[in-house]
């Protein structure tokens, strides 16, 4: 007898193959897992970058929904705009408004206009797919990229490790604007982005996830690799994978047996440096810090 | 016939119009327009949403998202506003979504200045916009429900644009036309596309050199040839409103050597010399233009035809070189043997005088630089 595949076949999904995403691209896997998730019944509203210039070549789409694009600052606001016309129309309920955008999109550019979206209360679900740069333009450093990340506008150097600032904490931004609905995911555990994308859209309001996203030119990685380096962004407490429901956190990714960090790192051209000299280590302690930290302050052991 | 604030007369107008979506970010001048919108919601008189924004930025952003759903929206802004708008105006205009925005204009920092130039408007000239300037509050009523029906035909985005203060906080006498005379005008809005479930479609896909010319060509041969409906939409306009609107407009002696051509409310101060000239026996003439996109070139030629000395009045300085209108006058005219003289005038509110006019007049003939920055 048959059996009946848990797998799609490739055209059956809201996002089409035929784009042009790099092989192992984390945002487009994140792309397809929210869209197929989320439904038809849905619009989506998308920056400037990487998921907008693989997937949407004039006169070609890879999508199967009502998509827009404007600009690199403004899928929130648009979608403010949509929103309010299915609000008049009252079918608020009955069609999902995404806004996605990159980490450039959100951390910085755009986070004004996010920020006016989530006050508004507007019911729409703000997706970040979180590769720590700004990929697109050719991997230059953005509020998402991590302490001693080289990027080309952080290059490491005989007197640099790279990126010399934290990482933004958007999670917290997101929260301090009480959001009913604020989580993490990573395309390393794709049926947790599906089952919080559903979960998410059953809330009313404005909702923010954030998906950790590997790139694979941009962090140096092998293309087999994008699952297991966000598994070990996961398991070293680098990236903390939480959901909060009305800023109490609700869930969260426990680790089994804590990774080290070196782990995550030395599979990345963009922390090589790290290990090139004697003041690397020192470095790669201080990213050790920042997990065992994460570890901690969530409870994730 | 009522009596009322520009600002106030703007409001009901649109809100008889009735957009779906309103959203605006304030800044004078352009305030009253938008708090009176806002009231007519909060009054129960309005069936718009009326989203509060963050930033003009935002602001132009939500009514592109509206837009895109296929409903009539409406923002409005001035200045430093519509300069924070520029990279949004370029994208609607590309998209083909057709956009209503009223410009009360002002001056652009810095210095800071609140007052009344066009510099704003002018300097969004290559945005893809139709624009048109208003010389009263009539006018600039008028050109509001005429815009709606441009741009929901053309899929062209129009700024109606008025000199802020002088129009916008005046008060004088407007027609406000009714929900049901403006209905037999501008129909039902039809959108050739929209954002649908049902039909999904993709908007806002990047061009690449194979694709990109063609698209931005067919925009401007349909900016050029919009000329066409927007005349015939003004004829519809008369015979239901009973106004004669225009492109441009003629005023004084069609034989006068000397004609001043410039935009907007001064053109009535330029209309009152006009007057006072012809009781001494001196020609002169007025033209007035209304829409700097599309650009009537035919249309002033023939107007300026026995003009021999021309002034062009601009509230407004392509900084280095002369006044906008003024390179668009000498562009339109490019091998004539006419004189044209641009005068920037009036800018950051500077009172352009009766007084000034008539030194124009009086001493064109003899001037002898391109260019006059004459503040007083
Ligand atoms: C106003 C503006 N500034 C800069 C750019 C150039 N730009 C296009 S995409 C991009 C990077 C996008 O970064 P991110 O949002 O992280 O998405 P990713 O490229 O990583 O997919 C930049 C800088 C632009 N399109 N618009
Ligand atoms: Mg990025």
């Amino acid at each position: 007898m048959p059996q009946k595949s848990k797998y799609k076949a490739p055209l059956a999904h809201l996002v089409n193959p035929g784009h042009s995403a790099c092989a192992g691209c984390g945002m487009i896997i994140a792309s397809r897992l929210v869209l197929d998730a989320a439904g038809k019944n849905t619009i989506v509203t998308n920056a400037t970058g990487c998921s907008e210039v693989t997937t949407t070549q004039y006169p070609m789409t890879a999508f199967k929904i009502p998509w827009i694009h404007s600009l690199f600052e403004n899928p929130a606001s648009l979608a403010s705009g949509i929103s309010a016309v299915l609000r008049k129309r009252g079918q608020e309920d009955k069609i999902n408004v995404i806004a996605i955008g990159g980490d450039g999109a959100t951390f910085d550019i755009g986070l004004g206009n996010i920020s006016g979206m989530w006050e508004r209360g507007d019911n729409v679900l703000y997706v970040c797919y979180d590769n720590e740069a700004y990929q697109n333009t050719g991997y230059q450093s953005s509020g998402a990229t991590p302490l001693n990340a080289h990027t080309t506008t952080t290059p490491a150097g005989t007197k640099s490790f790279g990126s010399q600032l934290p990482k933004k904490n958007m999670i917290e931004i997101a929260l301090a604007h009480n959001l009913p609905y604020v989580a993490t995911a990573t395309v390393g555990y794709p049926l947790d982005v599906i089952d919080k994308v559903k979960k998410t859209l059953a809330i009313k309001g404005p909702k923010y996830l954030q998906i950790y996203c590997p790139c694979v030119p941009g962090w140096g990685i092998e293309p087999k690799d994008t699952v297991k380096v966000s598994k070990l962004a996961v398991n070293s407490g680098f990236y903390p994978i939480v959901e909060f429901i009305n800023g109490q956190l609700a869930r969260k990714m426990t680790i089994s047996k804590q990774e080290p960090v070196e782990n995550f790192l030395k599979i990345q051209k963009r922390f090589k440096h790290l290990f090139a000299s004697p003041g690397g280590q020192k470095e790669i302690a201080r990213l050790q810090v920042i997990a065992d930290y994460n570890i901690k302050k969530f409870g994730l052991i | 016939m009522k009596i009322l604030e520009g600002s106030r007369a703007i409001a009901e107008t649109i809100n008889n119009i009735g957009p779906e979506v309103v959203s605006a970010y304030p800044i004078t001048p352009q305030t009253h327009i938008v708090e009176d919108l806002a009231k007519l919601k909060a009054d129960g008189l309005a069936d718009y949403e009326y989203v509060r924004a963050e930033s003009e930025f935002a602001a132009i952003s939500i009514v592109e998202g509206a837009a895109a759903m296929g409903v009539r929206t409406y923002t409005a802004t001035s200045s430093q506003g519509l300069l924070l708008m520029t990279e949004v105006l370029f994208n609607v205009a590309g998209m083909r979504l057709p956009m209503v925005l009223t410009c009360a204009n002002r001056a652009v920092s810095a210095p800071i200045n609140i007052w009344n130039d066009q510099q704003d408007a002018v300097t969004m000239r290559d945005s893809g916009w139709l624009m048109w300037f208003g010389e009263d509050n009539q006018e600039v009523c008028d050109l509001h429900i005429l815009a709606y029906k441009v741009a929901e035909k053309l899929a062209l985005p129009v700024m109606v644009n008025l000199d802020g203060f002088v129009l916008t906080h005046v008060v004088e006498p407007v027609e406000i036309e009714s929900p049901a005379k403006i209905k037999k005008f501008l129909p039902r809005y039809k959108p050739q596309a929209v954002l649908d479930v049902k039909k999904p479609l993709t908007f806002g896909a990047f061009a690449t050199p194979a694709h990109y010319f063609e698209i931005r060509q067919e925009l401007h041969d349909d900016i050029v040839s919009s000329q066409k409906v927007i005349k015939s939409e003004m004829k519809k306009f008369k015979e239901i409103f009973g106004r004669q609107l225009g492109l441009i407009e003629y005023y004084g002696d069609k034989n006068a050597e000397i004609v001043i051509v410039a935009m907007g409310s001064v053109i009535g101060t330029i209309k009152d010399v006009a007057d006072k000239l012809k009781k001494f026996g001196k020609k002169i003439g007025v033209l007035k233009v209304v829409s700097l996109r599309p650009f009537p070139d035919e249309e002033i030629i023939k107007a300026l035809i026995k003009a021999k000395n021309i002034a062009v009045i601009d509230k407004s300085v392509s900084l280095g070189t002369e006044g906008i209108l003024a390179t668009e006058i000498r562009r339109a005219l490019y091998g004539d043997k006419k004189k044209v003289v641009s005068y920037v005038m009036g800018l950051g509110g500077r009172d352009i005088t009766e007084k000034m006019i008539e030194g124009i007049y009086s001493g064109i003939k003899k001037e002898n630089k391109k260019v006059v920055l004459a503040g007083k």
